[in-house]
Protein backbone atom coordinates (compact mmCIF):
# COMPACT_ATOMS: atom_id res chain seq x y z
CA UNK A 1 0.00 0.00 0.00
CA UNK A 2 1.80 3.59 -0.92
CA UNK A 3 1.11 6.70 0.97
CA UNK A 4 -1.28 7.86 -1.65
CA UNK A 5 -3.39 5.31 -0.50
CA UNK A 6 -4.52 6.32 2.79
CA UNK A 7 -6.76 8.95 1.28
CA UNK A 8 -9.97 6.27 1.59
CA UNK A 9 -13.36 7.23 1.75
CA UNK A 10 -13.10 7.21 5.51
CA UNK A 11 -10.38 9.13 6.11
CA UNK A 12 -11.70 11.91 3.95
CA UNK A 13 -15.26 11.80 5.46
CA UNK A 14 -13.30 12.48 8.95
CA UNK A 15 -11.48 15.26 7.38
CA UNK A 16 -14.06 17.03 6.36
CA UNK A 17 -16.80 15.93 9.14
CA UNK A 18 -14.55 15.34 11.97
CA UNK A 19 -16.15 13.91 14.85
CA UNK A 20 -16.04 15.34 18.42
CA UNK A 21 -14.61 18.46 16.90
CA UNK A 22 -15.16 21.63 18.76
CA UNK A 23 -14.22 22.83 22.60
CA UNK A 24 -15.64 21.91 26.03
CA UNK A 25 -17.64 24.18 27.81
CA UNK A 26 -16.06 22.24 31.19
CA UNK A 27 -12.84 20.08 31.13
CA UNK A 28 -10.43 18.92 33.66
CA UNK A 29 -7.16 18.59 30.47
CA UNK A 30 -6.25 20.85 27.67
CA UNK A 31 -3.47 19.97 25.79
CA UNK A 32 -2.06 21.94 22.84
CA UNK A 33 0.40 21.24 20.19
CA UNK A 34 1.98 21.98 16.84
CA UNK A 35 4.31 20.25 13.61
CA UNK A 36 6.40 22.63 13.37
CA UNK A 37 7.43 21.34 9.85
CA UNK A 38 4.10 21.84 8.40
CA UNK A 39 2.50 23.91 11.06
CA UNK A 40 -0.80 21.16 11.45
CA UNK A 41 -2.04 22.52 14.58
CA UNK A 42 -4.20 19.87 17.06
CA UNK A 43 -5.90 21.41 20.92
CA UNK A 44 -7.69 18.26 22.90
CA UNK A 45 -9.85 19.14 25.88
CA UNK A 46 -11.33 16.53 28.31
CA UNK A 47 -13.44 16.26 31.01
CA UNK A 48 -12.61 13.23 33.74
CA UNK A 49 -14.90 11.72 35.31
CA UNK A 50 -14.60 9.50 39.01
CA UNK A 51 -10.56 11.27 38.22
CA UNK A 52 -9.69 7.94 35.94
CA UNK A 53 -12.44 8.13 32.83
CA UNK A 54 -12.64 9.94 29.68
CA UNK A 55 -15.84 11.45 29.79
CA UNK A 56 -15.87 13.89 27.37
CA UNK A 57 -13.68 14.59 24.85
CA UNK A 58 -13.28 17.19 22.07
CA UNK A 59 -10.70 18.85 19.52
CA UNK A 60 -10.11 21.08 17.37
CA UNK A 61 -7.55 22.46 15.34
CA UNK A 62 -6.24 22.71 11.53
CA UNK A 63 -3.91 20.83 9.46
CA UNK A 64 -3.61 18.30 6.87
CA UNK A 65 -6.40 15.57 6.35
CA UNK A 66 -4.08 12.76 8.20
CA UNK A 67 -3.34 15.09 11.20
CA UNK A 68 -7.34 15.85 11.28
CA UNK A 69 -8.90 12.25 10.58
CA UNK A 70 -6.35 10.76 12.91
CA UNK A 71 -7.26 13.28 16.02
CA UNK A 72 -10.45 13.02 15.36
CA UNK A 73 -10.90 8.58 15.04
CA UNK A 74 -8.38 9.30 18.13
CA UNK A 75 -11.14 10.95 20.48
CA UNK A 76 -13.77 8.67 19.48
CA UNK A 77 -11.50 5.18 20.60
CA UNK A 78 -10.82 7.55 23.87
CA UNK A 79 -14.27 8.68 24.86
CA UNK A 80 -15.51 6.52 27.88
CA UNK A 81 -11.50 4.87 28.31
CA UNK A 82 -9.73 5.06 31.14
CA UNK A 83 -7.04 7.83 31.40
CA UNK A 84 -4.32 4.59 31.87
CA UNK A 85 -5.50 3.45 28.98
CA UNK A 86 -3.76 6.70 27.23
CA UNK A 87 -0.15 5.66 28.60
CA UNK A 88 -0.35 2.38 26.77
CA UNK A 89 -1.20 3.70 23.51
CA UNK A 90 1.06 3.38 20.55
CA UNK A 91 2.19 4.23 17.18
CA UNK A 92 1.49 1.18 15.92
CA UNK A 93 -2.40 1.28 17.56
CA UNK A 94 -2.57 4.88 15.42
CA UNK A 95 -1.60 3.67 12.36
CA UNK A 96 -3.85 0.60 12.69
CA UNK A 97 -6.70 2.95 13.49
CA UNK A 98 -5.35 4.34 10.08
CA UNK A 99 -5.58 1.03 7.76
CA UNK A 100 -2.04 0.82 8.03
CA UNK A 101 -0.78 3.01 5.46
CA UNK A 102 3.13 3.04 4.58
CA UNK A 103 3.72 6.42 5.48
CA UNK A 104 7.22 8.00 5.51
CA UNK A 105 9.09 9.99 8.38
CA UNK A 106 7.49 13.32 7.77
CA UNK A 107 3.98 12.08 7.28
CA UNK A 108 4.07 9.85 10.19
CA UNK A 109 4.66 13.26 12.30
CA UNK A 110 1.19 14.43 10.96
CA UNK A 111 -0.54 11.21 12.05
CA UNK A 112 0.89 11.00 15.53
CA UNK A 113 0.27 14.17 16.35
CA UNK A 114 -2.84 13.66 18.04
CA UNK A 115 -1.43 11.08 19.97
CA UNK A 116 1.33 13.49 21.14
CA UNK A 117 -1.27 16.22 22.36
CA UNK A 118 -3.06 13.36 24.46
CA UNK A 119 -0.91 11.96 25.76
CA UNK A 120 0.75 15.50 26.94
CA UNK A 121 -2.23 16.29 28.48
CA UNK A 122 -3.23 13.27 30.17
CA UNK A 123 0.53 12.54 31.52
CA UNK A 124 0.33 16.43 32.78
CA UNK A 125 -3.09 15.67 34.45
CA UNK A 126 -1.82 12.51 36.22
CA UNK A 127 1.23 14.09 37.31
CA UNK A 128 -0.19 16.81 38.99
CA UNK A 129 -2.79 14.71 40.57
CA UNK A 130 0.20 12.51 42.29
CA UNK A 131 1.98 15.54 43.21
CA UNK A 132 -1.44 17.11 44.96
CA UNK A 133 -1.62 13.98 46.20
CA UNK A 134 1.47 13.79 48.05
CA UNK A 135 1.36 17.76 49.65
CA UNK B 1 7.17 17.75 -27.66
CA UNK B 2 7.41 21.81 -27.80
CA UNK B 3 10.06 23.30 -25.72
CA UNK B 4 11.20 26.65 -24.83
CA UNK B 5 13.99 27.74 -27.55
CA UNK B 6 16.66 29.31 -25.29
CA UNK B 7 18.33 26.54 -23.76
CA UNK B 8 19.24 23.43 -25.14
CA UNK B 9 16.58 20.82 -22.70
CA UNK B 10 18.07 17.61 -23.85
CA UNK B 11 21.60 18.55 -23.56
CA UNK B 12 20.91 20.09 -20.28
CA UNK B 13 19.47 17.28 -19.03
CA UNK B 14 21.91 14.80 -19.90
CA UNK B 15 24.21 16.84 -17.21
CA UNK B 16 22.09 15.60 -14.08
CA UNK B 17 22.88 12.17 -13.44
CA UNK B 18 19.85 12.21 -10.43
CA UNK B 19 16.92 12.85 -13.56
CA UNK B 20 17.55 9.33 -14.42
CA UNK B 21 16.54 8.18 -11.31
CA UNK B 22 13.00 6.94 -10.45
CA UNK B 23 10.99 7.56 -7.88
CA UNK B 24 8.04 5.23 -6.58
CA UNK B 25 8.89 3.39 -10.37
CA UNK B 26 8.31 6.97 -12.11
CA UNK B 27 10.13 9.37 -13.60
CA UNK B 28 11.46 11.80 -11.30
CA UNK B 29 9.97 15.52 -11.77
CA UNK B 30 11.21 17.90 -9.46
CA UNK B 31 9.84 20.76 -8.62
CA UNK B 32 11.37 21.79 -5.54
CA UNK B 33 14.65 24.03 -6.89
CA UNK B 34 13.52 26.86 -4.76
CA UNK B 35 14.43 24.48 -1.82
CA UNK B 36 17.59 23.42 -3.59
CA UNK B 37 18.63 22.63 -7.10
CA UNK B 38 20.42 19.35 -8.75
CA UNK B 39 23.62 19.10 -9.36
CA UNK B 40 25.08 18.59 -13.27
CA UNK B 41 28.18 16.07 -13.29
CA UNK B 42 30.46 19.02 -13.86
CA UNK B 43 29.61 20.08 -10.24
CA UNK B 44 30.00 16.49 -8.90
CA UNK B 45 33.19 15.85 -11.28
CA UNK B 46 34.77 19.21 -9.33
CA UNK B 47 34.39 17.89 -5.75
CA UNK B 48 35.40 14.79 -6.42
CA UNK B 49 38.82 15.86 -8.37
CA UNK B 50 39.76 18.31 -5.54
CA UNK B 51 39.67 15.43 -3.56
CA UNK B 52 41.36 13.04 -5.68
CA UNK B 53 43.69 15.16 -7.09
CA UNK B 54 45.05 18.13 -5.18
CA UNK B 55 43.31 17.97 -0.99
CA UNK B 56 44.93 20.49 0.87
CA UNK B 57 44.75 23.57 3.02
CA UNK B 58 44.52 26.67 1.31
CA UNK B 59 46.47 30.11 1.41
CA UNK B 60 49.45 28.25 4.24
CA UNK B 61 50.95 25.43 2.46
CA UNK B 62 54.26 25.98 0.05
CA UNK B 63 53.27 22.56 -1.09
CA UNK B 64 52.44 21.99 -4.82
CA UNK B 65 49.01 20.45 -3.41
CA UNK B 66 48.38 23.46 -1.04
CA UNK B 67 49.26 25.81 -4.12
CA UNK B 68 46.86 23.62 -6.63
CA UNK B 69 43.97 24.03 -3.95
CA UNK B 70 44.64 28.01 -3.22
CA UNK B 71 44.73 28.76 -6.97
CA UNK B 72 41.55 27.09 -6.98
CA UNK B 73 39.77 27.87 -4.46
CA UNK B 74 40.94 31.70 -5.06
CA UNK B 75 39.91 30.92 -8.88
CA UNK B 76 36.40 29.82 -7.55
CA UNK B 77 36.03 33.18 -5.50
CA UNK B 78 36.66 35.34 -8.88
CA UNK B 79 34.37 32.95 -11.23
CA UNK B 80 31.55 33.47 -8.46
CA UNK B 81 31.83 37.39 -8.31
CA UNK B 82 32.11 37.83 -11.86
CA UNK B 83 28.91 35.66 -12.07
CA UNK B 84 26.84 37.98 -9.75
CA UNK B 85 29.04 41.61 -11.15
CA UNK B 86 31.29 41.66 -8.27
CA UNK B 87 34.91 42.16 -7.56
CA UNK B 88 36.90 38.94 -5.54
CA UNK B 89 38.03 41.25 -2.93
CA UNK B 90 34.20 41.95 -1.75
CA UNK B 91 33.09 38.15 -1.67
CA UNK B 92 33.22 36.54 1.71
CA UNK B 93 32.68 32.42 1.36
CA UNK B 94 29.94 31.62 3.94
CA UNK B 95 28.01 28.46 4.41
CA UNK B 96 24.96 29.95 2.36
CA UNK B 97 22.62 33.34 2.88
CA UNK B 98 21.66 32.76 6.54
CA UNK B 99 25.19 32.52 7.22
CA UNK B 100 25.60 35.69 5.34
CA UNK B 101 22.63 37.39 7.18
CA UNK B 102 24.34 36.37 10.41
CA UNK B 103 27.59 37.86 9.50
CA UNK B 104 26.16 41.03 8.62
CA UNK B 105 24.40 41.32 11.91
CA UNK B 106 27.59 40.58 14.30
CA UNK B 107 29.83 42.49 12.27
CA UNK B 108 28.25 45.47 11.26
CA UNK B 109 25.26 45.30 13.56
CA UNK B 110 26.95 44.62 16.55
CA UNK B 111 29.47 47.58 15.71
CA UNK B 112 26.33 50.31 14.01
CA UNK B 113 23.01 49.67 15.03
CA UNK B 114 22.60 51.58 18.20
CA UNK B 115 19.72 51.86 20.87
CA UNK B 116 16.28 53.46 19.49
CA UNK B 117 17.36 52.61 15.95
CA UNK B 118 14.90 51.23 13.38
CA UNK B 119 15.35 48.06 11.20
CA UNK B 120 12.86 47.35 8.23
CA UNK B 121 12.63 44.20 6.58
CA UNK B 122 9.28 43.54 4.97
CA UNK B 123 6.21 40.91 4.88
CA UNK B 124 7.23 38.51 2.29
CA UNK B 125 10.82 37.87 3.42
CA UNK B 126 12.50 34.33 4.16
CA UNK B 127 12.75 33.70 8.31
CA UNK B 128 17.03 34.45 7.36
CA UNK B 129 16.01 38.22 6.62
CA UNK B 130 14.06 38.08 9.22
CA UNK B 131 15.29 36.31 12.14
CA UNK B 132 18.76 37.92 12.67
CA UNK B 133 17.00 41.07 12.48
CA UNK B 134 14.64 40.10 15.46
CA UNK B 135 17.97 39.18 17.23
CA UNK B 136 19.97 42.28 16.44
CA UNK B 137 17.35 44.57 17.28
CA UNK B 138 16.52 42.60 21.02
CA UNK B 139 19.99 42.84 21.69
CA UNK B 140 20.27 46.60 20.47
CA UNK B 141 17.25 48.48 21.92
CA UNK B 142 16.22 48.62 17.97
CA UNK B 143 13.09 48.27 16.20
CA UNK B 144 11.90 46.07 13.93
CA UNK B 145 9.66 46.76 11.23
CA UNK B 146 7.69 45.36 8.21
CA UNK B 147 7.01 46.95 5.09
CA UNK B 148 3.64 45.39 3.92
CA UNK B 149 1.92 44.00 0.96
CA UNK B 150 -0.73 44.71 -2.08
CA UNK B 151 -2.94 42.14 -2.32
CA UNK B 152 -1.10 40.69 -5.07
CA UNK B 153 1.77 40.20 -2.90
CA UNK B 154 3.93 42.95 -4.33
CA UNK B 155 5.79 45.61 -1.88
CA UNK B 156 3.51 48.21 -0.37
CA UNK B 157 5.11 51.31 -1.63
CA UNK B 158 3.06 53.79 0.51
CA UNK B 159 4.22 51.59 3.18
CA UNK B 160 7.83 51.08 2.55
CA UNK B 161 7.52 55.47 1.84
CA UNK B 162 6.59 55.86 5.30
CA UNK B 163 9.23 53.10 6.85
CA UNK B 164 12.29 55.16 5.12
CA UNK B 165 10.78 58.76 7.20
CA UNK B 166 11.70 56.74 10.29
CA UNK B 167 15.94 57.11 8.90
CA UNK B 168 15.90 53.14 9.57
CA UNK B 169 19.35 52.19 9.91
CA UNK B 170 19.03 49.05 7.97
CA UNK B 171 16.58 48.12 4.91
CA UNK B 172 16.96 44.40 4.39
CA UNK B 173 15.09 42.78 1.23
CA UNK B 174 14.49 39.77 -0.99
CA UNK B 175 15.28 40.30 -4.56
CA UNK B 176 12.96 37.53 -5.17
CA UNK B 177 10.33 36.22 -3.13
CA UNK B 178 10.81 32.59 -2.56
CA UNK B 179 7.09 31.98 -1.93
CA UNK B 180 5.21 34.56 -3.99
CA UNK B 181 7.87 34.78 -6.41
CA UNK B 182 7.49 38.42 -6.80
CA UNK B 183 10.60 40.22 -8.25
CA UNK B 184 11.57 43.71 -6.32
CA UNK B 185 13.12 46.27 -8.54
CA UNK B 186 15.54 46.31 -5.58
CA UNK B 187 18.00 49.06 -7.54
CA UNK B 188 15.34 51.27 -6.49
CA UNK B 189 14.38 50.52 -3.41
CA UNK B 190 18.12 50.66 -2.44
CA UNK B 191 18.50 53.98 -4.08
CA UNK B 192 15.36 55.16 -2.17
CA UNK B 193 16.67 53.31 1.33
CA UNK B 194 20.01 54.88 0.52
CA UNK B 195 19.19 58.36 -0.33
CA UNK B 196 16.85 58.16 4.19
CA UNK B 197 20.11 57.48 5.38
CA UNK B 198 19.79 53.27 5.60
CA UNK B 199 22.71 50.77 4.87
CA UNK B 200 20.74 47.69 2.72
CA UNK B 201 21.00 43.98 2.09
CA UNK B 202 19.40 42.07 -0.36
CA UNK B 203 18.44 38.46 -0.07
CA UNK B 204 19.63 37.27 -3.52
CA UNK B 205 19.15 33.31 -2.82
CA UNK B 206 16.51 32.76 -5.25
CA UNK B 207 17.23 35.50 -8.40
CA UNK B 208 21.32 34.91 -8.80
CA UNK B 209 20.56 31.66 -9.66
CA UNK B 210 17.37 32.26 -11.82
CA UNK B 211 18.17 35.59 -13.46
CA UNK B 212 21.13 38.12 -14.69
CA UNK B 213 21.83 39.84 -11.36
CA UNK B 214 24.53 42.37 -11.02
CA UNK B 215 25.17 43.32 -7.28
CA UNK B 216 27.40 46.73 -8.49
CA UNK B 217 23.99 47.47 -10.21
CA UNK B 218 21.88 47.14 -7.89
CA UNK B 219 23.54 49.31 -5.16
CA UNK B 220 22.97 47.73 -2.20
CA UNK B 221 25.69 47.41 0.66
CA UNK B 222 25.19 44.20 1.13
CA UNK B 223 23.86 40.53 -0.80
CA UNK B 224 23.83 37.21 -0.08
CA UNK B 225 22.84 34.11 -1.55
CA UNK B 226 23.59 30.14 -1.25
CA UNK B 227 25.17 27.93 -3.83
CA UNK B 228 23.04 24.85 -3.11
CA UNK B 229 20.03 26.87 -5.14
CA UNK B 230 22.31 27.48 -8.26
CA UNK B 231 23.37 24.27 -8.63
CA UNK B 232 26.29 23.99 -6.08
CA UNK B 233 26.78 22.13 -3.29
CA UNK B 234 25.34 22.32 0.30
CA UNK B 235 27.24 24.24 2.59
CA UNK B 236 28.54 26.84 0.77
CA UNK B 237 27.34 30.51 -0.25
CA UNK B 238 28.37 34.16 -0.50
CA UNK B 239 28.23 37.44 0.95
CA UNK B 240 29.29 40.46 -1.04
CA UNK B 241 29.71 43.89 0.67
CA UNK B 242 30.41 47.21 -0.52
CA UNK B 243 34.59 46.69 0.44
CA UNK B 244 35.20 50.31 2.21
CA UNK B 245 32.39 48.89 4.53
CA UNK B 246 33.55 45.44 5.38
CA UNK B 247 37.19 46.99 6.64
CA UNK B 248 35.31 49.10 8.71
CA UNK B 249 33.37 46.02 10.38
CA UNK B 250 34.33 43.86 13.05
CA UNK B 251 35.19 40.51 12.49
CA UNK B 252 32.99 37.91 12.33
CA UNK B 253 34.61 34.82 14.08
CA UNK B 254 37.73 34.61 15.66
CA UNK B 255 40.49 32.11 14.71
CA UNK B 256 42.74 31.16 11.92
CA UNK B 257 43.01 32.47 8.84
CA UNK B 258 41.50 35.52 9.97
CA UNK B 259 44.45 37.31 11.47
CA UNK B 260 47.31 38.98 10.51
CA UNK B 261 49.01 38.86 13.91
CA UNK B 262 48.46 37.52 17.01
CA UNK B 263 49.18 38.71 20.19
CA UNK B 264 49.08 37.58 24.05
CA UNK B 265 46.61 40.52 24.65
CA UNK B 266 45.57 41.67 21.19
CA UNK B 267 45.29 40.37 17.17
CA UNK B 268 45.62 42.28 14.25
CA UNK B 269 42.86 41.14 10.83
CA UNK B 270 43.35 39.65 8.19
CA UNK B 271 42.65 41.69 4.72
CA UNK B 272 38.73 41.53 3.31
CA UNK B 273 37.25 38.97 2.51
CA UNK B 274 39.32 36.41 4.50
CA UNK B 275 39.04 38.88 7.93
CA UNK B 276 35.27 37.11 7.68
CA UNK B 277 36.89 33.33 7.05
CA UNK B 278 37.79 31.99 10.36
CA UNK B 279 39.13 28.59 10.15
CA UNK B 280 39.91 26.20 7.14
CA UNK B 281 37.61 27.32 4.20
CA UNK B 282 34.72 25.34 2.78
CA UNK B 283 37.38 24.56 -0.06
CA UNK B 284 36.39 21.65 -2.36
CA UNK B 285 32.49 23.21 -2.05
CA UNK B 286 33.80 26.53 -3.21
CA UNK B 287 35.40 25.03 -5.97
CA UNK B 288 32.22 23.28 -6.67
CA UNK B 289 30.17 26.52 -6.33
CA UNK B 290 32.94 28.05 -9.29
CA UNK B 291 32.36 24.87 -11.42
CA UNK B 292 28.44 25.95 -10.99
CA UNK B 293 29.15 29.44 -12.06
CA UNK B 294 31.03 28.19 -14.74
CA UNK B 295 28.42 25.83 -15.85
CA UNK B 296 25.36 28.44 -15.75
CA UNK B 297 27.67 31.30 -17.62
CA UNK B 298 28.01 28.84 -20.24
CA UNK B 299 24.16 28.77 -20.16
CA UNK B 300 23.88 32.19 -20.42
CA UNK B 301 21.83 33.58 -17.45
CA UNK B 302 19.43 35.96 -20.06
CA UNK B 303 18.69 32.10 -21.77
CA UNK B 304 17.82 30.72 -17.84
CA UNK B 305 15.44 33.71 -17.60
CA UNK B 306 14.23 32.92 -20.80
CA UNK B 307 13.38 29.35 -20.16
CA UNK B 308 11.92 30.08 -17.10
CA UNK B 309 9.53 32.48 -18.28
CA UNK B 310 8.27 29.84 -21.16
CA UNK B 311 7.81 27.38 -18.48
CA UNK B 312 5.79 29.80 -15.75
CA UNK B 313 3.80 31.14 -19.03
CA UNK B 314 2.79 27.61 -20.10
CA UNK B 315 2.10 26.60 -16.57
CA UNK B 316 0.48 29.44 -15.39
CA UNK B 317 -1.85 28.61 -18.30
CA UNK B 318 -1.85 24.90 -17.79
CA UNK B 319 -2.45 24.82 -14.23
CA UNK B 320 -5.25 27.35 -13.82
CA UNK B 321 -7.65 25.26 -15.66
CA UNK B 322 -7.26 22.37 -12.73
CA UNK B 323 -10.84 23.38 -10.97
CA UNK B 324 -10.02 24.87 -7.43
CA UNK B 325 -6.60 25.72 -9.05
CA UNK B 326 -5.79 28.68 -6.56
CA UNK B 327 -2.11 30.90 -6.94
CA UNK B 328 -0.78 33.56 -4.74
CA UNK B 329 1.54 36.22 -5.90
CA UNK B 330 1.83 38.41 -8.44
CA UNK B 331 -0.23 37.36 -12.42
CA UNK B 332 1.66 37.64 -15.34
CA UNK B 333 5.18 35.63 -15.73
CA UNK B 334 7.10 38.91 -16.18
CA UNK B 335 7.17 40.16 -12.46
CA UNK B 336 7.76 37.07 -11.04
CA UNK B 337 10.57 34.80 -10.88
CA UNK B 338 9.86 30.81 -11.80
CA UNK B 339 7.98 29.89 -8.67
CA UNK B 340 4.48 29.10 -8.27
CA UNK B 341 2.18 29.07 -5.08
CA UNK B 342 -0.65 27.79 -4.70
CA UNK B 343 -3.45 25.69 -2.97
CA UNK B 344 -6.49 22.96 -4.97
CA UNK B 345 -9.64 22.90 -3.50
CA UNK B 346 -9.87 22.06 0.53
CA UNK B 347 -6.50 19.71 -0.05
CA UNK B 348 -4.01 20.48 2.39
CA UNK B 349 -0.49 21.08 0.85
CA UNK B 350 0.72 18.06 2.82
CA UNK B 351 -1.59 15.73 1.29
CA UNK B 352 -1.54 17.23 -2.09
CA UNK B 353 2.82 16.74 -1.86
CA UNK B 354 1.68 12.77 -0.38
CA UNK B 355 -0.40 11.98 -3.25
CA UNK B 356 2.19 13.86 -6.16
CA UNK B 357 4.99 12.12 -4.40
CA UNK B 358 3.52 8.59 -5.54
CA UNK B 359 3.31 9.72 -9.25
CA UNK B 360 7.18 10.87 -8.55
CA UNK B 361 6.79 14.41 -8.98
CA UNK B 362 8.84 16.31 -5.94
CA UNK B 363 6.92 19.92 -4.59
CA UNK B 364 7.35 21.64 -1.55
CA UNK B 365 4.68 22.03 1.16
CA UNK B 366 4.26 24.08 3.65
CA UNK B 367 5.25 27.56 5.55
CA UNK B 368 8.33 27.63 3.32
CA UNK B 369 10.12 29.26 5.93
CA UNK B 370 8.16 32.83 5.51
CA UNK B 371 5.94 32.46 8.31
CA UNK B 372 4.82 36.06 8.74
CA UNK B 373 3.98 36.08 4.91
CA UNK B 374 1.85 32.82 5.96
CA UNK B 375 -0.44 34.51 8.41
CA UNK B 376 -0.46 37.74 5.82
CA UNK B 377 -1.81 35.19 3.04
CA UNK B 378 -4.16 33.60 5.84
CA UNK B 379 -3.35 30.06 4.70
CA UNK B 380 -1.07 27.69 7.42
CA UNK B 381 0.63 26.32 4.02
CA UNK B 382 0.84 26.30 0.42
CA UNK B 383 2.45 23.99 -2.10
CA UNK B 384 4.61 25.49 -3.71
CA UNK B 385 6.23 24.25 -7.55
CA UNK B 386 9.53 26.01 -8.64
CA UNK B 387 11.22 25.67 -11.47
CA UNK B 388 14.57 25.49 -13.13
CA UNK B 389 16.48 24.69 -16.21
CA UNK B 390 16.42 21.15 -16.56
CA UNK B 391 12.54 21.40 -16.24
CA UNK B 392 10.39 20.80 -19.35
CA UNK B 393 6.43 21.60 -20.25
CA UNK B 394 6.45 17.42 -20.29
CA UNK B 395 7.18 18.24 -16.20
CA UNK B 396 4.24 21.11 -16.11
CA UNK B 397 2.17 18.57 -17.81
CA UNK B 398 2.75 15.97 -15.16
CA UNK B 399 2.15 18.20 -12.38
CA UNK B 400 -1.10 19.26 -13.84
CA UNK B 401 -2.22 15.62 -14.22
CA UNK B 402 -0.71 15.04 -10.79
CA UNK B 403 -3.38 17.94 -9.85
CA UNK B 404 -6.47 16.28 -11.48
CA UNK B 405 -5.58 13.02 -9.66
CA UNK B 406 -5.45 14.66 -6.18
CA UNK B 407 -9.16 16.15 -7.28
CA UNK B 408 -10.50 12.72 -8.12
CA UNK B 409 -9.04 11.03 -4.92
CA UNK B 410 -10.47 14.27 -2.94
CA UNK B 411 -13.20 14.01 -4.51
CA UNK B 412 -12.76 17.86 -4.43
Amino acid sequence: MSAADIYKEIILDYYRNPRNFGRLELFDIASHDTNPLCGDEVDIQIKVGDGKTIEEIKFFGKGCAISLASASMLTELAKGKDLEWVKQLSKEDILKMLGSPELGPSRIKCALLGMKVLKTGVYGYLGAKLENSED
Amino acid sequence: MVQSESLDLEKVRADFPILKRKVHGKKLVYFDNAATTQKPRQVIDALSEYYSNYNANVHRSAHTLGEEATEAYESAREKVARFVGASAKELVFTRGTTEATNLVRFAWGERFVKRGDTLVTTLMEHHSNIVPWQLLAKQKGASLKFVGLEPDGSLDMASFESLLKESPSLVALTHCSNVLGTINDVARLCAMSKKAGARTIVDAAQSVPHMPVDFSRIGCDFFAFSGHKMLGPTGIGALVGKKDLMEEMDPFQGGGEMIREVFQDHSTWNDVPFKFEAGTANIADAIGLGAAADYLSSLGMEAVREHEVALLKYALASLSKVKGFHLYGPAGEGRRGGVLSFNLADIHAHDLATILDDDGIAIRAGHHCAQPLMKWLGVPATSRASFYIYNSYDDVDALAAGLEKARRIFKA
